[in-house]
């Protein structure tokens, strides 16, 4: 560093100083992300069930199971097939072709049904939104198809949609579900704050005993959407 | 044949991370074309797990970015690092550390991409082990820059550094933060945020991979390569510094943009899309600070063909950088978001810009470092050719395409009801996926002049020896 003069101004400084352009850089960078990604953690109004909407909150009872959760009781947490179901649709790259974020427009509603909103992916360890429509949006896709039409679809997509470009997958009907597995997975999301019990953990092995892949996936497939009813009238964001 | 700059610099490291780069880059090439082919002729998928196109979509991001991408920033930030310092890298041992890290960690990403192993976040997929090992190379890459910068023996640090130092800062800090994940196995773990603060985290990182390692990092080549290329000062030095600094300020503001009208706060993506609008000024700046250095200087377009890379690079990212605030804008986000014009925009910039400047800088520093000529110039032409007629045949399929789709979608007939199905609307992508496919096919033939031009300039100087003999020639001191 061959400079006698002193810098002139602070952009001369960091131009003959390394570890000032470096502290120049981390503060230039920093701001942007700061002012946008902190407040969602700490806002309410971020989540429809901390403001808008307590009651699309599954309201579980002391000694209730995930089995005694009825369609349309609320948000609750994936059970231990669905979860399964979740890893595998992750595993195979859907959300890289299927969205599962419904935009608050006309044509979506009368495809997809009514938007999303932001606490229905509140236990979704990596959120699964997507970017991209190759295939329809599959927030809302539970209970549109029977599970027949969901397997059939899986197996071979275009014996059912002739125009689709899906991919085959038939190897998800013969792999089995690893009970131990799931279990850990589930102690994960416990420890992430996925409001599961240890009793829930206790009985995910059984819960996916003799399951395939297959079975897994439509059990997840089928109950997105379906977790909460949402009124049609209400306002739940502005 | 440049015998002092063999003996004062590390070109070892340079050359070999130049070669892999063009390797990588036809690997990475290869398989977008492959999945691309998926979409337009499903059949290609064979039922076979590992070549399904969830699987190899992964696989094609992280080759080109992180294979392709990271070794050609990693040649040409340690190349351009030593000629502006006039020093040789602070330490060799940490670069060769870094070659052999980075290549082992593309090598771990072709291995687990295919079979699944996932975290399942756009360009950051590689699970958690792997990430580690990212994290660590890519801080001895950081660290090596800085001492090296730190022992300089010219004054001020040039403007190159500055767009490498802020890349290689807005990284870390990003990788850190979006792959912070809990393990449940050797290779699974799931991300430590959920739904939406994970969605603006994860685009946070999506949209400043593009900001940073794509453009900050290519700016740094474009640059050291353009001026000297031209052999002509860069045009404006304060356009430089404001370029620099609103690029290094506002792209972090950006990625909201990507999440309009869903459960993101609106305030959120509103912010994001006011910074992306704005973001036209130092973009267009820089753009124009790069091609005006070739002032009084055109001429040189006509016979320099790696001259002509870099500029028709420079083309390319003014128009990306056009298109992409224009997308932000929520009206027209409404309908090109979820549709194939987000790819099309994305390959204007990681074809036209990014390969570009990557490529013309490639060709240059290939000839410094094996201190002899390409092996065919007439080849570096027909390559440039290429890439550009891929180029522009991939991005129009995919404008066509996604501006289709968008409408299709939203179409009502007189009774006001949906006109098609979604189905249909798969059905009417079918002739724009094949042209897809072939531009893409075009553009990866121009990679594959360039990787058997380069080998053959390999083995050429290799031939001449002329490595051997500027590591040996007497310098005078």
């Amino acid at each position: 560093m061959a400079t006698n003069s002193k810098p002139k101004n602070l952009q001369e400084w960091m131009e003959v100083n390394i570890w000032a352009l470096v502290l120049g850089i981390a503060i230039a960078v920093s701001v942007g992300g700061i002012v946008e990604i902190v407040p969602l953690f700490t806002i309410d109004k971020t989540m429809e069930h901390k403001s808008t909407a307590p009651e699309i909150l599954w309201q579980r009872q002391a000694g209730q199971t995930l089995e005694d959760w009825k369609s349309g009781d609320g948000i609750r947490p994936y059970t231990a097939l669905e979860l399964a179901g979740r890893d595998i649709y992750i595993r195979e790259g859907c959300y890289l072709c299927h969205s599962q974020m419904i935009r608050p427009f006309r044509d979506e509603k009368e495809r997809y049904g009514h938007y999303s909103l932001a606490s229905e992916s509140m236990y979704d360890h990596p959120f699964q939104w997507g970017s991209k429509r190759t295939g329809p949006d599959l927030a809302r896709v539970g209970g549109k198809y029977s599970d027949d039409w969901q397997r059939k679809h899986l197996r071979a997509p275009r014996s059912l949609v002739p125009e689709s470009v899906m991919p085959n997958y038939p190897w998800l009907q013969h792999a089995k579900v690893d009970g131990a597995k799931i279990q850990k997975h589930m102690k994960g999301m416990q420890t992430l704050g996925v409001p599961y019990t240890d009793a829930d953990i206790e009985a995910g092995a059984a819960a996916v005993e003799g399951k395939t892949e297959e079975d897994a996936m439509v059990a997840y497939l089928q109950v997105l959407g379906t977790m909460a009813v949402l009124d049609d009238n209400k306002v739940y964001r502005e | 044949m440049d015998a002092r700059a063999e003996q004062k610099y590390n070109l070892s490291v340079v050359r070999w991370f130049a070669v892999m780069a063009i390797v990588y880059l036809v690997v990475g090439a290869s398989v977008g074309v492959y999945i691309a082919s998926e979409l337009a002729w499903p059949v290609l998928n064979f039922d076979i797990p590992q070549l399904t196109f969830g699987r190899l979509r992964p696989l094609h991001t992280n080759a080109v970015i992180f294979a392709f991408g990271g070794c050609t920033l990693m040649a040409t930030a340690f190349y351009s690092v030593q000629r502006t310092c006039g020093v040789r890298l602070w330490s060799d041992k940490l670069a060769w550390f870094v070659f052999w890290g980075w290549n082992a960690i593309i090598v771990s990403a072709v291995i687990t991409l295919p079979l699944g192993l996932t975290q399942g976040k756009e360009y950051a997929e590689l699970e958690w082990p792997i990430d580690i090992a990212i994290a660590v190379v890519w801080l001895a890459y950081t660290f090596n820059f800085i001492m090296t910068i730190f022992n300089r023996k010219s004054s001020h640090i040039y403007v190159s550094n500055w767009f490498f130092l802020s890349m290689m800062v807005m990284i870390t800090y990003l990788h850190v933060v979006n792959s912070l994940s809990i393990p449940v196995g050797l290779f699974k773990s799931y991300s430590i945020f959920s739904g939406v603060q994970d969605a603006m985290i994860q685009w946070w990182w999506g949209h400043n991979a593009v900001g940073f390692y794509l453009t900050a990092g290519f700016l740094g080549i474009m640059y050291y390569f353009v001026p000297k290329q031209a052999n002509r000062p860069v045009y404006s030095y304060r356009l430089s510094v404001i370029h620099f600094w609103a690029l290094t300020f506002g792209y972090v503001w950006l990625g909201a943009h990507h999440l309009q009208y869903t459960a993101l706060p609106d305030w959120t993506g509103s912010l994001g899309a006011a910074v992306s609008l704005a973001m036209i000024i130092p973009s267009w700046g820089g753009a124009i600070n790069g091609m005006m250095t070739l002032s009084g200087a055109w001429d040189k377009l006509r016979t320099d063909y790696t001259l002509r890379f870099l500029i028709m690079s420079l083309a390319f990212y003014a128009m990306s950088t056009f298109e992409g605030p224009v997308m932000s804008i929520k009206t027209v986000n409404a309908l090109s978001h979820y549709t194939d014009w987000t790819i099309g925009h994305v390959h204007s910039g990681a074809l036209g810009w990014v390969a570009m400047v990557g490529a013309g800088a490639l060709y240059h520093l290939i000839t410094r470092c094996f201190h002899t000529e390409m092996y065919s110039t007439k080849l570096v032409n027909v390559h440039f050719w290429f890439f550009t007629i891929g180029t522009v045949i991939y991005i129009v399929a995919m404008w066509v395409s996604g501006i289709m789709q968008g409408l299709m979608w939203r179409a009502y007939d007189e009774y006001g009801t949906l006109v098609y199905t979604f189905a249909e609307s798969v059905e009417a992508m079918h002739p724009y996926y094949a042209m897809r496919a072939v531009g893409g096919a075009v553009f990866l033939t121009g990679a594959v002049i360039m990787l058997y031009n380069v080998l053959m300039t390999v083995k050429k100087s290799a031939a001449e020896g002329s490595v051997r003999q500027a590591q040996t020639a007497a310098v005078g001191a």
